[in-house]
């Protein structure tokens, strides 16, 4: 059959996927499309079970039900061929720091059946940046310059879908603005991306997100659409001493609900009220504002 | 083939990059084989010797003799009646007692046999079966010097433990037992460490979702330490021969192919640990507890099995070095031929598929 | 000096010929929320050592809690708190015998021990978890756990190394009112974060390039010297700078 509609088209989807360990339920019920050419985002904290489910869909443990398809393979039968065409970057980095940076490389190269020099028009921007340091240790290499060897390690084979496990956690937010720009061009040339991070501030550089906590999707949607659905009205407010105002604002009966973000508190009031009325105590300036993604997960997971 | 090729030169880099790693690898058969042979060497001189001698005729006196004259035995006593023998032992510093039966030399030579028993101090079962052998050994001299006087077939009964090892010297025992340990540890616990690393890093996870074949990833562990430990093989029979002048009496061929089959044992073993483990510390603490251990204590290296009660020496069965040290100590000390060790090479075969079998089965195509 | 609960006057690290930390002087008043940024090898950690009394500065003088870095090291340690993402409570035992642990660490009698977890374990919301093996509590609360143990002494000031990092953000909300419950009780918050908007909660904040301080401010003047709206475009705009190719 031959697919030359441009409608999306998944190359990953998951059924009802579940996954404990002892009595912690990692995974529950676990359901979603990733299409071609996205950039899809699994945004949640530490714990959620972001890595359970890359490793689920990376062939490294078994689910306990459901099932999963990647590129057309299942998961459980064609783990073999699975391998073969995709790309993994766990959380922790895992390279050989007693190896080069070339030396890693070429090795990664191998185990995949290819050379450096086959796929390299696909890494070139990336590896060049560490190219000048290709005969140091990779443990010797610094953070940022750690995690764009790992991506030229994943990305070698020219894998149809990248999976990449919280790659910026720990990371400074100028690498790991670098890093998403490395992303969108990857994106450019067609390749498929599975990214995991507890930033919510990443989750709209994404095509689509799934926003996961204590194992559970809590939304699916594409960023715009998830904050579209922010189902209150929510009001910012600045102020110079934001522990005080924060008691204030949750000691008073018409807040709903009072979150410092940065340096306003953004909160949301009970349905009768809105700022242009009075409220006892609070002179401050209310502001309309449209929610982030982090307001969003926050609001669901207190449900 | 290519990505199993570089996959070995990695875990050279792995080796040589590491100063600790070669350090263990090849300088410790060779400290090991040098501590053995100088400062814990069990040989004995001048031990103390107490005998009872009922008979005080012309043979036992020439026995006394020949204890006297030899290095290793000193006489300080002589005792008035037997109950004296467990004084000797509670207060002297006496090793070793020597007890004639009545009428030695009557009954020597008239029957052609005569009794001695040998004494010695149970609580130390190294040294004990090292003086009765040093004993045995001046006895048999003896035997031999009468055989030949009189022509006549002579039997003095006593307990005879170090058969095969007539010129006494400790090296003898130890070269065996240090190659069965040294190769154990190399191949079993570096080999298991290797393994368990690239979990506890998290390479494994990185190699397991790749197409590499999980086979590869345990064969290339392998080859380095199969090399390494045919390296550290030829080491320590070199510094046996060279150093300790301890000669392979036997076929050198069936020695070494010996080796090979218990190299790959080792790597079996190490190979299953790895599967069992998820840190270097529990791959160290397995192999030092389940394999150093059991072959210090279990294998003959320490202590002669022997003396050991009979539940230990069953649990000593299933210490594969002990069955590697005994066919070693049978091919290259004794000079046998290989037909008599034909149960050990069974037995370190067995057990060599069998661990194998079970590893590979073991083995995770995914993670735990 | 008596408010300067940290002061450093062109503290110094070197590693060879490298320079970790270049110069430094700033210092921290008392109950101050003190961010301390900069991108990663800035020289952050290698700052934050020797301020804990783990590693010997170079060259320069430095003060922490009153005790002199160079010198009295083992005073410094006394007298501060301490508390990272990597390590912070022992895994296999409870919430109440870490609490014991860390307190008789610090030389506390029993009965004041005994008091005060009672009183933090009340203060979180705890007490269910009393008996519970830390490894089972969910990384937001191991955080807010981990911090009341690491002032659970009253140190005049505590370090705190990334600690939110991959926190849920309702608990990392709840983590920072703790912070300001803490300097409320005139304890010094010293802080590292990679979440911008943290950085907004800081009373100051320095930003650290190629191992100096670059900039160092309340966040709202230096939004004002930047021109920007937020914090992230400032540390954007002063980190960019840098140029050492990192250790």
């Amino acid at each position: 059959m031959e697919t030359k509609n441009k409608t999306p088209f998944p190359i990953l989807h998951s059924h009802l996927l579940s996954k404990s360990y002892g009595s912690v339920q990692a995974l529950k019920n676990l359901s979603f499309e990733v299409n071609r050419g996205e950039i899809y985002g699994i945004i949640g904290p530490d714990g959620a079970g972001k890595t359970t489910l890359f490793r689920i869909l990376t062939t490294l443990i078994l689910a306990d039900k459901g099932t999963a398809v990647v590129d057309g393979l299942d998961v459980v039968k064609d783990y073999k061929q699975i391998r073969d065409r995709i790309g993994y970057m766990p959380g922790k980095f895992s390279l050989y720091q007693d190896l080069t940076v070339e030396e890693n490389l070429r090795f990664f190269a191998s185990i995949y059946r290819t050379r450096i020099e086959e796929n390299y028009y696909l890494i070139e921007e990336i590896y060049k940046q560490i190219e000048p340091f290709k005969n140091r240790r990779a443990g010797k290499l610094s953070g940022g310059m750690k995690q764009k060897l790992a991506l030229s390690c994943a990305l070698i084979h020219k894998p149809t879908i990248l999976f990449l496990d919280e790659p910026t956690t720990g990371v400074d937010p100028i690498s790991r603005k670098e890093f998403w720009d490395m992303l969108m061009r990857l994106k450019a040339q067609g390749i498929t991306i599975l990214v995991s991070t507890p930033y919510m501030d990443e989750a709209t550089l994404c095509d689509r997100i799934a926003l996961i906590l204590d194992g559970e999707f809590m939304q699916v949607d594409t960023p715009q659409n998830i904050i579209a659905g922010y189902p209150e009205t929510l009001w910012a407010v600045q102020t110079d001493h934001i522990p005080r105002l924060l008691k204030e604002l949750r000691n008073n009966p018409l807040v709903h609900s009072a979150y410092s973000f940065g340096e306003s508190i953004h909160v949301t009031f009970n349905k009768e009220w809105t700022p242009n009325g009075q409220l006892s105590g609070i002179d401050y300036p209310f502001e309309k504002i449209q929610p982030t993604v982090e307001d969003c997960f926050m609001l669901l997971s207190k449900k | 083939m290519n990505e199993f090729l570089s996959f070995i030169k990695k875990e050279f880099y792995h080796i040589f990059r590491d100063q600790r790693t070669i350090l263990i690898l090849l300088v410790m058969p060779v400290v090991q084989i040098i501590l053995f042979g100088f400062a814990i060497t069990t040989e004995v001189k001048n031990t103390q010797v107490a005998l009872f001698d009922p008979s005080k005729d012309v043979a036992t006196q020439y026995i006394k003799d020949k204890f006297q004259a030899s290095e290793y035995f000193t006489i300080v006593e002589e005792l008035t009646t037997p109950n004296q023998i467990n004084e000797v032992f509670k207060y002297g510093k006496v090793g070793l007692v020597i007890v004639f039966s009545e009428d030695f030399a009557d009954n020597l030579l008239h029957t052609g046999e005569a009794a001695i028993q040998l004494i010695t101090d149970g609580t130390e079962p190294n040294q004990a079966s090292m003086l009765t052998g040093y004993a045995s050994g001046i006895l048999s001299l003896y035997q031999q010097e009468l055989m030949e006087q009189y022509h006549a077939p002579f039997q003095i009964v006593s307990e005879i433990r170090m058969l095969y090892n007539p010129q006494l010297k400790s090296a003898y025992n130890f070269v065996p037992g240090v190659m069965g340990m040294v190769l154990i540890l190399i191949c079993a616990m570096m080999t298991s460490i290797a393994i368990v690393r690239e979990k506890e890093m998290g390479t494994m996870e990185v190699l397991l979702s790749s197409p590499l074949k999980p086979i590869y990833i345990i064969l290339a562990k392998a080859v380095p330490y199969f090399s390494l430990s045919i390296f550290n093989l030829a080491t320590i029979l070199l510094l046996a021969v060279f150093v300790f002048n301890v000669p392979v009496a036997g076929n050198l061929f069936w020695l070494i192919l010996l080796s090979l089959l218990f190299i790959f044992l080792a790597l079996s073993l190490g190979l299953l640990i790895s599967t069992l483990v998820d840190s270097q510390l529990a791959a160290m603490l397995i192999s030092g507890m389940a394999l150093m251990m059991p072959i210090m204590l279990l294998s003959g290296l320490v202590f002669p099995i022997e003396s050991m009660p009979e539940i230990l020496q069953w649990i000593s069965a299933i210490v594969p070095a002990r069955w590697y040290i005994e066919a070693v100590k049978k091919l290259m000390i004794q000079g046998v031929e290989v037909r008599y060790v034909t149960k050990e090479f069974l037995i370190l075969a067995v057990m060599a598929v069998g661990l194998m079998l079970i590893s590979l089965k073991n083995f995770k195509t995914r993670l735990n | 000096m008596e408010n300067k609960v940290i002061y450093t006057e062109n503290l110094t690290k070197k590693f060879g010929d490298f320079t970790a930390v270049d110069h430094i002087s700033f210092s921290v008043n008392k109950s101050e929320v003190f961010g301390f940024l900069g991108a990663n090898g800035a020289g952050k950690t290698t700052a934050m050592r020797m301020l804990c009394g783990l590693s010997h500065p170079t060259s320069g003088k430095g003060t922490v809690a009153g005790f002199d870095i160079f010198k009295q090291s083992e005073d410094v340690k006394k007298n501060i708190g301490y508390m990272s993402q990597k390590f912070s409570l022992y895994e296999d035992l409870k919430v109440w015998e870490n609490l014991r642990l860390f307190g008789g660490i610090y030389g506390m009698k029993t009965k004041e021990i005994a008091e005060k977890t009672d009183r933090i374990l009340h203060e979180l919301g705890f007490e269910k978890e009393r008996g519970t093996l830390v490894k089972s509590l969910p990384l937001g609360w191991k955080q807010k756990l981990s911090f009341s143990v690491s002032i659970f002494h009253e140190p005049k000031i505590v370090f705190l190394d990334e600690p939110t990092g991959g926190v849920d953000p309702v608990t990392r909300r709840q983590f920072w009112e703790l912070i300001y419950d803490a300097t409320d009780r005139g304890i010094t918050v010293f802080v590292t974060t990679h979440y911008m908007d943290e950085a907004e909660y800081c009373d100051r904040v320095s930003i650290m390039v190629d191992g100096k301080i670059e900039a160092l401010d309340s966040p709202k003047n230096l939004k004002n010297q930047y021109r920007t709206q937020n914090m992230y475009d400032v540390f954007y705009q002063i980190a960019r700078k840098a140029t050492r190719v990192e250790i």
